[in-house]
């Protein structure tokens, strides 16, 4: 455990490693491939990374919540909300990482 | 949407690179985030969202089938929170 963040730069940090392109081409690439993902599940398409996980939108009915300080019922609208499946492999080299 | 479909996207969108390197630069950005969660590490993405490790306690399951209990040791998950952009996008908010 060393407790770091990680941001989009230590991502376009890698890919520059990786492959020989400029700092600047390897962050719009990792941005790109962020927002090619996002348009897709706007869409409402899953979007599925082998041995990475899936991620997918769910359609979530209205229902009735509470506010928590006044006890007040109010009513929560329906909504779309994304769900991330990781894949076995990454639970895998996740729980094996973090014994 | 698949991984393949993502690399040919990205290829199709930079002519100038070779495929095999539109491929290892897909790779790349999902190794890194796996990497960095195996080490403990968080991964926050502005306005998409942030990966992060969930520890679960050790617990008494159930074989589902024969409904004998069994040790569940303490494990750590993968979590995904989607970024605020991302979810008023998902809502046609933004």
């Amino acid at each position: 455990m060393t407790d770091k963040t990680l941001t989009r730069m230590d991502l376009s940090e890698a890919v520059f490693r990786e492959v020989g392109l400029s700092r600047n081409e390897s962050a719009e690439l990792v941005e790109s491939v962020l927002d090619h993902i996002s348009d897709a599940l706007v869409d409402g398409e899953q979007v599925k990374i082998s041995s990475f996980g899936t991620f997918s939108v769910r359609d979530k009915n209205e229902r009735i919540g509470r506010n928590p300080k006044t006890g007040e019922e109010v009513p929560i609208t329906p909504r779309r909300v994304l769900t991330f499946r990781p894949s076995h492999l990454m639970k895998d080299k996740v729980a094996a990482g973090n014994k | 949407m698949i991984r393949s479909e993502l690399i040919q996207t990205i290829a199709d969108e930079n002519p100038h690179l070779y495929q095999r390197d539109v491929e290892r630069i897909v790779n790349t950005i999902f190794d890194e985030i796996t990497n960095a969660l195996a080490q403990g590490n968080r991964v926050e993405l502005r306005g998409f969202g942030a990966f992060s490790v969930k520890k679960r306690e050790a617990r008494v399951g159930r074989n589902p089938r024969t409904g004998d209990s069994v040790q569940v040791d303490a494990k750590a998950v993968p979590f995904f929170k989607t970024g605020k952009l991302l979810r008023d996008r998902l809502n046609g908010k933004a």
